[in-house]
């Protein structure tokens, strides 16, 4: 689904990634962990057609990224920090507006449909400036889906959730999953990553450090393989 | 095709914010009305020299006015990172300015619907001139300097004083449209029978116009990118 060859980004001479080279199977959910600064974020970005590489080479679903571009963002869900929701607007006009410019058929009915799915339904014509953190969470996470994409790019999407919030968006990812679509999330929160993620990958420096399979939900091995790669402690 | 589809989706949202909002137009239209009470009381309306002034009139109005909506139109959709919203979205950069230059067209043409027959009402102004080439011209000056206008906003809003930079890159820029659009304002207000004079202006200002805004479509991919 993704394959990434030796991709560099370099931003006021500093080489933020280095060479990242990572293949991605579709259904697969993967977790990217790091410090601060390591290039996850600027590797979603990449990702998410934000910024141009250096070099290297990013096919999605068999596509070139440089040429298809259009084509892939159709295929992508992208939820960063930050909401990509105007203030001013309803839960239901933001997410109509987001559904029209992806071409989503009977987006009215969708739109309400996931706005019911995040557990808002009564806020649908609210708008969104009177929300919580978590109520805007909610709704970024049902914008980052309204076209139903196969690829879904999420940098840490748990941050500042509560516990009936990250519930809700690690059902919409499983659910997502269940669909086959492909989820790369940049995230700090060891324990989601192991509850939803079949494979983790450490980045360092602006390169793979680490990329192995997690099993039973072992919380405690990806701890010692971050620790051991991130921090140099075995 | 898609790219008119989804720039008129993106027109549309500017739109309905601002009927929402209503915080451009608002003031822009107040702006326009400060300038022209401001101006009738600083010239006599019963003296004819004071018909000179009112082309200058017009294009203070559409000029300030203008730059008053242009400066939010990018800076609007830097909160929430909504221009990340719209670039990861399956649309062309290019897209994204024709819609913005939709929506700030549009409410250029309502402050001028709303402030144009108000000043010619305060200054007493008896139309004798030609009318369609009248809003031919308002048509043809607004256009360029929205086109311009708003790809220049899209350029200044990663600045951190964007509001003093757009003015500044603007007014070099759009000096040849804003003298050409004076020029022919004032021939077909006051000396209707000079029209050919006009219309060398006019034509003059539409080949500008064109090619403003074709290279401003092909550029924007460049200036959009984070």
């Amino acid at each position: 689904m993704i394959d990434i060859k030796n991709l560099t980004k370099q931003a006021d001479n500093k080489l933020i990634l280095r060479g990242v080279d990572l293949r991605v199977e579709k259904g697969e959910t993967v977790a990217i962990l790091g410090p601060n600064g390591a290039g996850k974020s600027t590797l979603l970005k990449v990702l998410a057609t934000l910024i141009k590489p250096t070099s290297g080479h990013v096919l999605v679903n068999g596509l070139e990224l440089k040429k298809n571009h259009i084509e892939i963002k159709k295929l992508l869900g992208y939820l960063p920090h930050s909401s990509l929701l105007y203030d001013h607007y309803s839960p239901l006009e933001n997410l109509v507006f987001f559904g029209n410019i992806y071409g989503v058929q009977e987006v009215e009915q969708k739109a309400i449909k996931l706005v019911k799915e995040v557990g808002l339904s009564f806020f649908l014509n609210e708008p969104v400036k009177n929300f919580s953190r978590g109520m805007i969470q909610r709704i970024a996470i049902a914008r980052a889906i309204v076209h139903d994409p196969e690829v879904l790019l999420l940098d840490e999407p748990h941050t500042g959730l509560d516990q009936g919030a990250i519930s809700i968006l690690n059902n919409v990812i499983l659910s997502m999953k269940e669909k086959g679509a492909t989820t790369l999330m940049v995230t700090h929160d060891f324990k989601q990553a192991v509850e939803i993620c079949d494979r983790i990958i450490i980045v360092k420096n602006g390169k793979i450090a680490d990329d192995f399979m997690i099993e039973n939900q072992n919380l405690r091995f990806v701890s010692e393989k971050y620790e051991l790669q991130v921090e140099g402690v075995s | 095709m898609n790219l008119f589809r989804t720039a008129l989706f993106l027109a549309k949202k500017d739109l309905y914010s601002e009927l929402k909002t209503k915080q451009i137009l608002t003031t822009q239209i107040i702006f326009a009305g400060l300038v022209i009470v401001v101006f009738s009381f600083a010239f006599d309306p019963a003296n004819n020299t004071t018909k000179a002034v009112i082309p200058g009139v017009i294009w203070v109005i559409i000029v300030f006015a203008g730059i008053l909506g242009l400066n939010r139109s990018f800076i609007s959709e830097q909160r929430n990172d909504t221009m990340q919203g719209l670039l990861v979205a399956p649309m062309e950069a290019a897209s994204i300015y024709l819609g913005k230059f939709i929506a700030n067209f549009a409410m250029m043409l309502v402050v001028e619907i709303v402030s144009i027959p108000f000043l010619f009402l305060l200054f007493d102004f008896k139309f004798l001139g030609s009318f369609p080439y009248f809003i031919l011209v308002i048509f043809l000056g607004s256009f360029g300097f929205i086109a311009i206008g708003t790809f220049l906003a899209a350029l200044a809003a990663n600045s951190k004083s964007s509001e003093m930079l757009l003015p500044l890159l603007l007014f070099p820029i759009t000096t040849p449209i804003l003298i050409g659009v004076v020029q022919a304002t004032k021939i077909i207000l006051t000396n209707v029978e000079k029209l050919s004079s006009a219309i060398a202006w006019i034509q003059l200002v539409t080949a500008y116009d064109v090619i403003f805004f074709v290279v401003c479509f092909l550029l924007i991919d460049y200036v959009l990118e984070v």
